[in-house]
């Protein structure tokens, strides 16, 4: 359960956008997406108005481009000339529709960003705050880059999405609609002409795109497998050289490459093709209009200008079927990333504890485990009836090879899991009756995995404790013995902690040390140092731990045998039980699992 | 870009000018139609054509019609196949280079950035090529083609046409001036966000531990607050570029029209119909001008990115490996697994102080010999120093009597089985993984199990469904980090080098272990020389000779015993590790 194996890359953004990965419930998706921008329902109804409003003023337009055509032709033909006023207020209104057009719908583009970017917004806040909320189960056994790619890419296609298509997608069915009621209303024997063959063009661009799925669907396989692949053998370069396997790899990559370099042409080929196809119906539109108008101008059944505005409502008409055909896949996936999204808010949270009344202040620090019982799978019970007693002051070691389960403990004194049968008492009081927050409260915690923040040393040792004066965090600083180090920095206490300022392990180790002393809680959480520290950081950091537990109770996790023979209390754990428990003689004495581990570390 | 495109073969060369040519004929066949539109234009207006020669005209432009089409095709097939071979070329070659790099070139781009390189980067110009050459080739044939066609009909038209273009590119320059800016920010601020949440993650249990859920929440807001800001400028900027374009070309169809009119007026008699039929067309041809701009302008929005991309894959591909291979073959004749370092030093590229200082130190075949020292002391440094990960910046290393840059570095490394830190393995099986580039020699199956038995991995392996052939996921995500090393280990062992390098091999298995490990190790590679670089003294107290690395030098060399007498920093060590009795007892 090492983070740093839990935690993998998000995909690229792009990538997932290219991948057209289809929602469980189109329908449940939307949904929830509309209810959560509930209260953004007024700009979404303006922005309806106003798309509607400007695409009847796109449709009316070509309307009046006729009128015009036909004002200007029967001036061609009279001896007067063109009428110049009538044509000129035709002019002008037009001029005036395209202004209202641009008005409208930059007015609803403009509602639509801002919506789009408060609805983002509201969805990230949402997801960081749910991450505090939910029990930590969720986050030991889902990889964080699941749900950082949930809060960055999904949020990201949601964006995308609502900004691009669903202005555009209101707009286009307005457009598509009323084009087609325009059309049958000017001339209904042209309408049959230009609809029927554009949507036989339609019918057969389709066949076309159903047949190039499959090139789609397996480029991006191929592209999957490549990265993966330059992944993996990039990552293992040491290996890869030092047996000499160059040749080995590049013949397998070769075989990937060439398999992608067809799938790849083939895949673009095919959407390179979309563009011409969509051309294409609309010019068989524009032949069809221009024959059919052409024969049914000259027997004086319509105006030429008849012809000029079919023209231009073949457009209309087309433009709406290609948009739909386009915003269908990042529709899609638009509604897969919201389906995620929405998923994860609506994940089991902790549950609600404002109702208990119960506060402990301060503790003495006797702690009682009685008959606990717990498993992380419900299923599997691995603590079975663990009971133990710690005094106050008292030092409670946790020793277990790798992988025991050493955590376990912490997770349960902590409450970051809750016990499936038995209790844990803190100076008599039953520690499920308390808030989370008091338990916390009561524990100081230095765990091995170091965590520090992008912030100051002096915010990284304040933490959560705002009231606390600079003298106390500088007191804190060299108890732990790094107020020297901090002062050669260049910035001192201010100086910020990220990938410039390169603080070894052990130092980190001290800043988590110099945090908890200023929490100063009653009981105390140590996780021995790290075997990577070296040997006078790791005195340093033993000596700041022993200083640290001088009068608490403290619980620690042990890496070493050698420091904690002192404990007061071993606890010997393997497979997440607890199998042996009592001091470092009795256990040796007993010659069991101890006994076998300690001996084992010296031989 | 340049050089990319150089890599691009005759064939594709080749297609490229015929894609030029028929391109060509695709705008010829467009603009074709907008004349037969004319065509019937006049038939209708003047009253003068039959139904018949209407629809001849419309059979003519449907032909034409199709024609475009099928010239798009041939264009875009020409397109996808070289975006294709070039994409296969280049990843092709970033591939084998990247493999010939050495340490220093790896370290130099970092991995995350050489992955991405063969594979997001080439991607973006494979993009590029592909669609670019649809747009790119046409565009300008179009815009100029129509504009001569147009050219000589009337000035004040042609000054509308110009007008709008100017306008067009005015407008999308304003545009990409305030929004492109905050694009290009918008993955600083999204990586922000990322960093942010997943510090909150990482420090789940410490934020919980302190209640510190406000302050980190506090901390993502002001991430998240800038990030909207910046987008909702960039996006109500965008939301202009479409109503202004769709405004800009009916504006121009009426501005040419609203002309027409006094056009019309001043013109005599029979000249009016043309006129009429004239006017009707140039919105037509208009209209592409426009069009063709636009594509042109959203070509330059894409440029920019694969001129980027394109860069990043010229530096790999123009970088050379530093390390240069040798030609022998063999050691000295009847010398095996003996390593030799004669003052050696090493700094790394670009770093003032060097990690290792004048080292010297001889091992002989079938020695075991232990490194040991803090983190930074150099003790890893060393043992990469003999496969040449890096080559030695003073000095030399002699493996078997011969100089490591005089090996070809096949030879050289078919000595050595190394095990890393962090263990490794590749996607396949078991059994892949354990004969990993020793494939093919006799006896596979029974050798690699008595690898996998020396490195304590057999039994394990047997509880695995399929055995031996068990499948490794990615990464050797299915195995435990204890028996992701055990193979590693294995695969070593299988191929039966002369000496053996364990870097660190041993940390992730725990006590008991380690040593079944080492007993198995000493009893089944008898004569192989063994190099450790241990943390635990545990590991290496058998040893026999330990050298105790610091700053960079070597401190003591000796066995457990006299390190313990002679060696401060030794002793400090052991000190850690082992109780005072545990120390007395020894």
């Amino acid at each position: 359960m090492s983070e740093k194996e839990n935690y993998r890359r998000p995909p690229r953004g792009r990538m997932r956008e290219m991948m057209v990965d289809k929602p469980k419930s189109m329908k449940n998706a939307v949904l929830s997406l509309l209810r959560y921008s509930k209260k953004y329902t007024p700009a979404f109804i303006t922005v309806l108005l106003l798309a509607i409003v400007g695409s009847v003023l796109a449709i009316l337009g070509p309307n009046y481009v006729k009128k015009l055509s036909d004002v200007i032709l029967e001036g061609v033909k009279a001896p007067l000339g063109v009428n110049v006023s009538a044509a000129t207020r035709l002019c002008v209104t037009l001029l005036i529709f395209y202004a209202c057009t641009l008005l409208f719908s930059y007015a609803q583009g403009f509602i639509m960003a801002t919506v789009t970017q408060r609805i983002t917004k509201g969805l990230r806040t949402d997801l960081e705050q749910k991450i505090n909320r939910m029990p930590l189960r969720y986050f030991d056994t889902t990889s964080y880059g699941d749900t950082l790619s949930r809060a960055t890419n999904d949020v990201d296609l949601i964006e995308i999405t609502m900004n691009r298509s669903v202005g555009t997608l209101i707009g286009a069915v307005v457009q598509f609609v009323g084009s087609v009621v325009m059309m049958f209303y000017t001339n209904y024997i042209m309408a049959f002409a230009a609809i029927g063959v554009s949507v036989l063009g339609f019918v057969m661009v389709g066949a076309i795109i159903k047949r190039s799925q499959k090139h789609f669907v397996r480029q991006q396989q191929q592209l999957g497998e490549i990265n993966g692949r330059i992944e993996e053998i990039y990552s293992a370069h040491n290996v890869v050289k030092a047996y000499g396997a160059e040749e080995k790899e590049q013949a397998a990559f070769s075989k990937i490459n060439e398999k992608l370099r067809i799938s790849g042409r083939n895949a673009q080929f095919m959407s390179g093709l979309m563009m011409p196809l969509m051309g294409f119906v609309g010019d068989l539109g524009f032949v069809a209009v221009a024959a059919v108008g052409g024969a049914l101008a000259l027997s004086g059944k319509i105006s030429f200008g008849v012809v000029i505005a079919f023209i231009m409502y073949v457009n209309l008409f087309i433009n709406p079927l290609t948009t739909f055909a386009n915003s269908l896949s990042s529709l899609q996936s638009a509604a897969a990333a919201s389906e995620r999204v929405f998923e994860f808010l609506q994940n089991e949270e902790l549950p609600d504890e404002s109702a208990k009344k119960t506060r402990l202040t301060s503790a003495k620090g006797d702690v009682v485990f009685d008959n606990v019982r717990f498993g992380y799978d419900k299923r599997k019970e691995i603590m079975h009836g663990f009971s133990a007693h710690a005094l106050p002051g008292q030092k409670i070691a946790i020793v277990g090879p790798t992988g025991a389960g050493k955590t376990t403990v912490v997770n349960l004194l902590m409450r970051f899991y809750e016990p499936g049968s038995g209790k844990i008492y803190v100076d008599g009081v039953d520690t499920s009756t308390l808030t989370r927050e008091n338990v916390h409260d009561l524990f100081g915690m230095v765990l091995q995995d170091t965590w520090l923040f992008h912030g100051t040393i002096k915010e990284n040792i304040r933490y959560n404790k705002k009231h606390v004066p600079d003298e106390k965090i500088v007191e804190a600083a060299k108890a732990v013995g790094l107020h020297h180090f901090i002062t050669t920095l260049p910035a001192g206490y201010d100086t910020m902690l990220d990938d410039k300022l390169n603080l070894s392990v052990g130092q980190k180790q001290l800043v988590t040390i110099a945090r908890a002393i200023v929490e100063d809680a009653p009981l105390l959480i140590l996780d021995e140092a790290t075997s990577s520290v070296d040997t006078r950081t790791e005195v340093l950091i033993q000596q700041a731990m022993d200083n640290l537990t001088k009068g608490r109770t403290s619980f620690v996790i042990a890496h070493r045998l050698s420091t904690i023979k002192n404990a007061d209390l071993i606890l010997v754990l393997e497979d997440g039980d607890i199998i042996e428990q009592g001091t470092n003689k009795e256990l040796l004495a007993k010659g069991g699992a101890y006994a076998e581990l300690y001996n084992s570390q010296f031989n | 870009m340049g050089r990319l495109i150089k890599e691009l073969g005759k064939k594709e060369l080749l297609l490229f000018f015929v894609s030029m040519a028929v391109v060509a004929l695709q705008v010829w066949a467009e603009l074709s139609m907008i004349d037969r539109m004319q065509e019937v234009t006049l038939l209708v207006t003047t009253g003068s054509g039959t139904t018949a020669q209407v629809l001849i005209a419309g059979l003519k432009m449907l032909a034409l019609a199709a024609g475009g089409v099928l010239c798009a095709v041939v264009v875009g097939y020409a397109a996808s196949l070289i975006g294709a071979n070039l994409a296969y070329k280049l990843r092709d070659k970033l591939f084998r280079q990247v493999q010939a790099f050495s340490m220093e070139e790896i370290n130099k781009f970092s991995t995350a950035s050489l992955i991405t390189r063969s594979t997001n980067d080439v991607t973006q110009v494979q993009m590029l090529v592909a669609m670019g050459m649809q747009v790119a080739l046409r565009a300008p044939i179009m815009a100029i083609w129509a504009l001569s066609k147009i050219a000589t009909k009337s000035w004040h038209w042609s000054l509308t046409v110009v007008g709008a273009v100017v306008l067009l590119c005015l407008m999308l320059a304003a545009i990409f001036l305030i929004a492109v800016p905050r694009f290009k920010k918008i993955q600083t601020l999204t990586d922000d966000i990322n960093e942010r949440m997943r510090e909150n993650l990482t420090g789940l249990r410490v934020v919980r531990a302190f209640n510190a859920e406000d302050f980190q929440e506090r901390k993502f807001e002001a991430a998240n607050g800038a990030l909207a800001k910046n987008n909702l400028v960039a996006h109500r900027v965008m939301a202009a570029i479409h109503p202004v374009m769709s405004v800009l070309m009916s504006g121009l169809t009426l501005a040419i029209y609203w002309i027409g009119i006094y056009l019309i007026n001043a013109a005599a008699g029979a000249e009016k119909v043309v006129l009429y039929s004239e006017m009707v067309t140039f919105s037509a041809y208009a209209m592409q001008i426009v069009l063709s701009f636009m594509m042109m302008s959203f070509i330059f929005i894409m440029f920019p990115r694969a001129m980027v991309a394109a860069r990043r894959i010229k530096e790999v591909l123009t970088t050379e490996p530093k390390i240069k291979d040798g030609a022998r073959v063999n050691g000295l004749p009847g010398v095996s697994g003996e390593i030799t370092f004669e003052n050696v030093s090493f700094t790394y590229p670009d770093a003032e102080s060097p990690v290792l200082e004048s080292i010297n130190f001889s091992v002989k075949e079938g020695e075991t010999v232990a490194f040991i020292g803090s983190t930074g002391s150099g003790k890893t440094t060393v043992i990469n120093l003999i496969p040449r990960f890096y080559d030695v910046s003073a000095g030399a290393i002699y493996l078997d009597g011969v100089n490591v840059k005089e090996y070809a570095q096949e030879a050289l490394v078919k000595k050595i089985g190394y095990v890393s830190q962090k263990a490794v393995l590749f996607s396949g099986t078991v059994k892949q993984n354990v004969v990993y580039g020793s494939e093919g020699r006799k006896n596979e199956k029974e050798n690699v199990f008595r690898a996998l038995e020396t490195a304590s991995a057999y039994d394990f392996v047997m509880d695995k469904e399929g055995q031996e052939n068990a499948r490794i996921a990615r990464g050797g995500a299915n195995f435990s980090g204890g028996q992701k090393q055990r193979l590693s280990i294995a695969r070593a062992l299988y191929k039966k080098p002369e000496i053996l390098i364990f870097d660190d091999s041993f940390s992730a298995l725990d006590y008991k272990t380690d040593k079944e490990l080492r007993s198995a190790l000493k009893k089944e590679m008898k004569g192989t020389t063994v190099l450790i670089v241990a943390q635990r003294i545990g590991t290496i107290k058998d040893a026999d000779k330990i050298i105790v690395m610091n700053e960079g030098k070597i401190a003591a060399v000796g066995k457990h015993k006299e390190l313990l007498k002679t060696s401060d920093i030794y002793r400090e060590i052991a000190a850690s590790q082992l109780s005072e009795e545990e120390l007395e007892n020894e």
